[in-house]
């Protein structure tokens, strides 16, 4: 009886002991479902819902990182709409491959088939996100492209000499006036062959400014000669500090190996501040050096619709030990990442990638300190001005490792923090740490429509993030990168939506749809097609020998090639076969892919002329069709092409339908 | 009387002896926006033409709201056999403008002349013209309809692709609306005003001859008096 006594009590503390277990872990399942898919309680379904047929209300652009090319996706829905090509080579629409725009991907090196691309930079007016061109940055062999915005592709590349590593840019000025390019890594100046650990001696780190013209195009109008310092991010003034740009750097200790350890040594690095309009006097009194360079300037016409490439051979190049006044170093801070100007223009935030605090200098305070001429030091004839003097606050205990920072229209600011994995919202002028937002995972950039122009549109933050572990399916080692949504029009940020982004999504623009849509093209207009090669209608499609080369001059409407039946090509022939699409109307675009061709198809837009080089290496009888579903006689948009052997003394021949020559 | 005005005083500005010759000469002049806009418009409407493809037809010309829409009308057109629109193969495109001109002499000729049998003449000349347009134009969307290539891709048995002479019709997957356009209906203003021309100067000239009457009444009344 006493043990009976003594064993039920226990078994009823088994068994309650069990169920606040199982209490217990449905209530933390529960709470971890809901702190990692956000608020659905709250219906942010509904927010990201845009119904079938309905518009999205804003666009954003994203890089594609590693990809080399920028995105272009609907917020707040999420759907992606397409990948431009800029600088990679993309087989899907012959970008890189067709002879017109082979010489978009020409650098000093010659051909170059990839970059990593990482600042997506909208083209601004009086401050604002106008909608005419977005700009991004190729990482690794260093350039700039411009995206002309009513056709959504890549217009032109500009390469900059005398950099390694193009990472601070592009980042324009308040009217468009330059998009800057800082060199992340410090290079011999001029280039050459030296010691690698004759850095300090023999390195530079160069700034370049890249004048913007009317229609967009791109010269480089000078180049800051600078210590070799790693130039990081970029972002220029508005309003009051309109014409400065300030540049964070690390590796100040100018270090050329193992860096994580040795250059974050310096408890402050500096935040660059380059007085452009200084500059533009400078250049105007013939301060600058004119210095051999080679660099590639790549443009594309839209109506010969192929690409030029020019190499441009000297660049103009300004000291500041020569030009008093052109550059200040801001003391920052433990390696500042990104250096992001509030709405005002007043405030510059060094986020201090290596520590928990942001600081922010003041305009204002800083040309106090230059007006005093209190300086700390000089480096290289450049003031390093007093950090108690330019500072105005400090966010502090934020989060660890602040990145980058994006501004709303009421007066917040909102920091990304890798190595927390969070967002956080403060206050600009009281600092204070308003809100924080969890991120999945590691957040790098973050954005917010116009969230670095003088006017924020946002009512959405977009977190760009660069682990997703397991917040997808998973799809082997290699995971998608993603970005997500919050919704940051009340007082407290939520999360919306995952989506997933191609390469790695670097920096991202955003822009509300209505800036862009009207201005956008249907089709080119084929009585301004001035392509060399065009065929303006089926009565011009013909084929021509100049020796060992042969030009094709082919047409396409649905739902036919003209001519269709090819004959006289021989083995070791290089055959331009050049493709005009004659639709006049929206979204028929026609394809282009012949067998064992070495190279991509042609995607040729209505109105477009494309030249694909093929270069048959057997004889035999080679098919080649419509790639693009343009119609229900499709699949029936198809040709040969007879390649005979090379002492053959087949006449060139060439039809369609009727097999009747279509002369 | 139950419609006889008290002295004609109210009637009696719209009995203004110019009316009827301003009404004629501006139904004359009013054909001449057969020249600056489309008389007529057929749209094809389909889920993946949400804007609709609209051919206008001109005195002169046939066109679209884009300079390529004839283009891509047959390109439609092709894959049923139609006939390609051809505007030069079109004969009373060349012809109607004369016709037009001429009318619009007529009509001047007629409001100088001032005369109500000329302007109830012209309305009259006007009305046959645009039956025998009209007609003219079902027999070209007939042809279209129904002249159709022996090797065309698509082949349905007894179909016909005649769009409607006047309103909607579903011709396989698209909604084909065919309406008068800006000037047709001009034209049409211009034929109502020849009318009224007629009408306005009948009123004017019989209220006119009513007074040269009771006039010539009076006058006898009094001489005989």
């Amino acid at each position: 009886m006493k043990s009976h006594h003594g064993i039920l009590p226990f078994i009823c503390f088994l068994l309650a002991v069990t169920g606040l277990f199982f209490l217990t872990s449905c209530g933390n399942e529960g709470a971890t479902n809901q702190g990692s898919q956000g608020a659905l309680g709250n219906d942010a379904a509904s927010q990201v819902y845009v119904a079938p047929g309905e518009y999205d209300e804003f666009y954003a652009f994203m890089s594609g990182g590693f990809s080399g090319q920028i995105s272009v996706y609907g917020l707040p829905s999420g759907r992606q709409f397409k990948v431009i090509p800029v600088f990679s080579v993309d087989p899907e629409k012959g970008y890189g491959f067709n002879e017109e725009t082979k010489p978009m991907l020409n650098t000093s090196h010659g051909f170059v088939p990839w970059d990593d691309a990482h600042h997506p930079e909208l083209s601004q007016t009086k401050g604002e996100t106008d909608g005419r061109w977005i700009f991004i940055n190729g990482n690794n062999t260093p350039r700039i492209a411009r995206i002309d915005l009513t056709t959504f592709e890549t217009a032109e590349i500009i390469e900059i000499p005398n950099s390694g590593g193009n990472h601070s840019s592009p980042f324009t000025t308040e009217n468009t006036e330059y998009v800057v390019a800082g060199t992340r890594f410090g290079v011999p100046y001029p280039q050459s062959d030296v010691a690698i650990n004759s850095y300090a001696e023999n390195f530079k780190g160069m700034l370049t400014y890249v004048k913007i013209g009317k229609e967009g195009e791109m010269d480089i109008a000078f180049q800051v000669l600078l210590p070799a310092f790693d130039y990081d991010l970029a972002h220029s003034g508005k309003g009051n500090s309109h014409g400065w740009t300030f540049f964070t750097t690390y590796n100040t200790e100018e270090k050329n190996s193992l860096l994580e350890v040795s250059a974050s040594q310096n408890d402050k690095d500096f935040i660059a501040a380059v007085n452009w309009k200084k500059a533009e006097e400078y250049l105007a009194q013939g301060k600058f050096k004119e210095v051999p360079a080679n660099y590639a300037h790549n443009v594309y016409n839209e109506k010969t619709h192929s690409a030029t490439s020019t190499m441009m051979k000297t660049v103009k190049v300004l000291t500041p030990a020569d030009c008093p006044g052109l550059v200040y170093f801001l003391p920052t801070p433990k390696s500042p990442h990104g250096v992001d100007v509030d709405p005002t223009g007043e405030y510059i935030i060094g986020n201090g990638k290596l520590s928990a605090d942001l600081t922010v200098h003041s305009f204002t305070k800083m040309i106090a300190a230059i007006e005093a001429g209190s300086f700390e030091t000089t480096i290289a004839g450049i003031p390093v001005l007093k950090f108690d003097e330019v500072v105005a606050g400090v966010v502090k205990d934020a989060g660890l490792g602040p990145l980058h920072t994006e501004f709303d229209a009421n007066g917040n600011a909102y920091t990304s923090f890798f190595i927390t994995s969070e967002v956080v919202k403060w206050r600009v002028g009281t600092w204070e740490v308003l809100d924080k937002a969890a991120t999945f995972y590691s957040i790098g950039h973050l954005m917010i429509p116009g969230g670095d122009s003088k006017k924020p549109q946002g009512k959405y933050l977009v977190a760009l993030n660069k682990i997703t572990k397991d917040r997808y399916l998973p799809t082997g080692p290699e995971l998608c990168h993603a970005a997500q949504l919050y919704d940051i029009s009340g007082d407290k940020m939520k999360l919306l939506l995952d989506f997933p982004t191609i390469g790695e999504p670097h920096y991202a623009q955003g822009i509300s749809a209505d800036r862009i849509t009207p201005n956008v093209k249907k089709f080119y207009a084929i009585e301004e097609n001035e392509h060399p090669f065009k065929a303006l209608g089926e009565k011009d499609t013909r084929v021509e020998r100049q020796g060992n080369t042969v030009h094709i001059y082919m047409t396409s409407i649905r739902s036919h090639f003209a001519p269709d039946n090819i004959e006289g090509v021989k083995v070791g022939d290089k055959v331009y076969i050049h493709l005009t699409n004659l639709e006049q109307d929206w979204d028929v675009p026609h394809g282009l892919a012949v067998m064992g061709a070495n190279t991509a198809e042609l995607l040729v837009m209505p109105g477009q002329t494309e030249t694909m080089l093929w270069e048959p290496t057997a004889e035999g009888v080679y098919p080649f069709y419509c790639t693009d579903f343009c119609s229900a006689l499709h699949q029936e948009m198809q040709g040969y092409i007879r390649v005979s052997p090379q002492s053959s003394s087949i006449a060139l021949k060439w039809s369609l339908g009727e097999e009747e020559p279509v002369q | 009387m139950k419609y006889k005005l008290k002295n004609n005083d109210a009637l009696s500005p719209l009995l203004w002896r110019g009316w009827g010759r301003l009404f004629m000469t501006l139904a004359a002049l009013g054909l001449l926006t057969l020249f600056l806009f489309p008389m007529w418009r057929i749209t094809l409407i389909a889920p993946q033409y949400p804007q609709g493809v609209t051919m206008h037809i001109w005195i002169n010309k046939i066109g679209g709201e884009s300079k390529s829409t004839i283009q891509n009308i047959n390109i439609l057109n092709h894959y049923v056999g139609m006939k390609y629109i051809e505007p030069d193969a079109i004969p009373e495109l060349k012809y109607f403008p004369y016709i037009i001109v001429g009318m619009v002499v007529l009509g001047l000729g007629a409001a100088f002349s001032n005369r109500r049998q000329l302007f109830l003449a012209w309305g009259i000349l006007m009305v046959l013209l645009a039956a025998a347009g009209i007609y003219d134009f079902y027999l070209w969307e007939y042809d279209y309809g129904h002249s159709l290539s022996a090797t065309a891709p698509i082949k349905i048995p007894g179909a016909s692709f005649q769009p409607p002479l006047i309103g909607s019709k579903l011709i396989l997957n698209f909604t084909a609306i065919s309406m008068p356009h800006i000037s047709g209906y001009l034209a049409g203003l211009s034929i109502f005003l020849a009318f009224a021309a007629w009408w306005l100067k009948s009123k004017f000239d019989k209220k006119h001859e009513k007074t040269a009457a009771a006039n010539t009444a009076a006058h006898r009344l009094s001489t005989i008096a």
